[in-house]
């Protein structure tokens, strides 16, 4: 499903002392099958800007439309957008309620899909639970509590994508995991974005994510969108980041130090890219002095 | 001095051989700056809250400045010693002005009137929270709610704070105002900081880095030592900051660079290596 916004605006309490206008104007297509990133510092509009998407703030102001669905219009299908448009906000494990795990992850699925049956839910939780590296087996009749902080992480994210929505939306995935349980996440994210979901979402503060997993970025600030487009893109004006107030990944910001003393680097910013770029420049200069 | 000593602690949380913290010897001197790194699971919660007997050892001992976290009588000293910041800053404030929020610890611990008003003076200046004073916390940005509980922990005036993870869910500026905070606080205030996190880039501000895996202290050195240790570290899953693994990939293709840990320090080498000769 095409995500296309025009001129979104929303405001918070609006006529009250505390009205604050989140969206001032965004325009942002995102187009099936990308796995896009979405930056930008607190208050910057872009965890409002998600919310729109499955409908969680009604529309005020603007136009959205996301694949056939309008919602701008009032008749529009909300339930059936939900079920389509899976959501997971920042520490989903904060969300867990169920007594157990195979319980948990049935809920979204009973509440979207009436009228399933038991076997086919089961089935269902049961691969959502694997996608997730979870063992069905092990951990159904365990108390999501009694898991470790990864795992409850995991059990969340099943409890959405139990549905397999065609777009995942998730708000800052990795935070608060080691370093390991970030990469593995972020596998788990591209395993996925590559069969049923076409779509992924992330909101993130990592740069050096965006930059490794992002097919294309856009940069939420005050509101508005400052900047669109690929990561190698949106990080070679690592410059201009640095003055909205946000961080570059290390590559960019290294990078934009070398320009600086007359060493161009063209690069995507992932570590991997930037070592092999830098070599080749090594071994130019290797060969040229020889 | 010597503000925190480890001698053979062992916790299990369920009293069986699950050892959280397996048999950990550890001293921390007064006025050190210590980040503690680990996966998820690897014990450093734990071994942060035997620190300020919110937890008491399954076997071992743990003192704090000399006293013993068994000790009933102590525990009391210990807490208003050792000042612990945790990560969410939403379950971490309990009255609806930023000064009250301050103003809660000393109360509770009888500090005198006048004396509490010089505390949170004290306080709002070290995290640098002056103008907000009269604020309500649940409207503060994150890293601002964070910089009010460091300041309600300062209250108690310790000599010993506790990060665990207290940057983990604020977004890049939030961190380093915090961290700037707590900088400040050891430079300055000479507090002894035990710094919980999962950021490399944290670690380096630390003048000390101990490594746990499995409830063990598995390394122990100064952060750019241990970094230099990578295979090492990689055992214990943990990644070198970007910076050091774009070094580390370098040196394998035979460039020769010296190591870096930040993005300034890899451009420094990067350029002696590109622009020599």
């Amino acid at each position: 499903m095409r995500i296309v916004a025009k001129g979104l605006t929303y405001t918070y309490d609006p006529k009250s002392p505390f009205a604050a206008q989140a969206l001032k104007g965004v325009d942002l297509t995102i187009e099936e099958g990308e796995f896009f990133g979405i930056i930008g510092h607190t208050g910057s509009g872009k965890s409002t800007f998600v919310q729109h998407l499955n409908a969680l703030i009604r529309l005020t102001g603007g136009a959205l439309k996301v694949g056939d669905y309008d919602l701008s219009d009032k008749k529009c299908r909300f339930i059936e957008l939900r079920g389509k448009v899976g959501m997971v906000f920042q520490y989903p494990e904060y969300q867990l309620f169920a007594e157990t795990v195979e319980k948990d992850v049935a809920f979204g699925l009973k509440n979207f899909r009436k009228g399933m049956r038991e076997e086919e839910i089961s089935a269902a939780v049961q691969e959502a639970l694997e996608t997730v590296g979870l063992n069905y087996a092990a951990v159904k009749d365990a108390s999501p509590f009694e898991l470790s902080g990864g795992q409850k992480r995991r059990v969340a994210i099943a409890g959405v994508i139990v549905t397999r929505p065609e777009v995942l939306i998730l708000d800052e995935p990795a935070a608060g995991l080691d370093p390991l349980g970030k990469q593995e996440l972020m596998q788990l994210l591209h395993s996925i974005h590559g069969s049923w979901c076409k779509t992924v979402i992330i909101v993130s503060h990592d740069m050096d994510e965006i930059a490794e997993n992002c097919t294309r970025a856009a940069v939420f600030s005050e509101g508005r969108i400052a900047m669109e487009g690929t990561p190698a893109e949106i990080f070679r004006r690592a410059d201009e980041l640095l003055a909205l107030g946000l961080d570059v990944p290390t590559t960019a910001k290294c990078a934009m130090l070398l320009r600086g003393r007359g060493i161009d680097i063209d690069t995507d910013f992932t570590c991997e890219d930037f070592a092999e770029k830098v070599l080749a420049l090594w071994r130019a200069k290797e060969g040229g002095d020889a | 001095m010597e503000a925190v000593r480890f001698e053979n602690v062992k916790y299990s949380y369920r009293g069986d051989e699950a050892f959280a913290v397996n048999g950990v010897s550890l001293s921390i001197e007064e006025g050190q700056f210590v980040a503690v790194l680990g996966r998820n699971g690897s014990g450093k919660s734990t071994l942060a809250k035997l620190i300020n007997a919110l937890l008491e050892p399954t076997s071992g001992r743990v003192t704090v400045f000399g006293m013993d976290t068994l000790d009933a009588k102590k525990t009391f000293e210990i807490r208003k010693s050792a000042g612990m910041v945790f990560q969410n800053p939403d379950n971490q404030t309990v009255a609806s002005v930023v000064e009250d929020d301050i103003a809660f610890g000393p109360e509770n611990i009888g500090v005198p009137r006048e004396e509490i008003g010089r505390r949170i003076e004290f306080a709002l200046d070290a995290v640098g929270m002056q103008a907000f004073r009269k604020a309500t916390p649940s409207r503060l940005s994150g890293g601002q709610k964070q910089r009010v509980a460091i300041a309600g922990v300062l209250a108690i005036l310790p000599r010993i704070l506790i990060l665990d993870e207290s940057t983990a869910m604020l977004d890049p500026k939030g961190r380093r105002e915090v961290m700037e905070v707590v900088k400040k606080l050891n430079r300055e205030q000479k507090m002894t900081v035990l710094l919980i996190t999962h950021f490399m880039d944290e670690a380096l501000e630390a003048e000390r880095a101990v490594v746990m895996h499995r409830g063990e202290v598995v390394m122990d050195g100064a952060p750019e030592e241990i970094f230099a240790r990578s295979d090492e570290l990689e055992s214990y899953n943990l990644t070198l900051p970007r910076a050091a693994a774009v070094c580390k990939r370098l040196q394998r293709e035979g460039m020769p660079v010296g190591n870096a840990f930040t993005a300034e320090e890899l451009a420094e080498v990067l350029c002696a290596s590109l622009q020599r000769g």
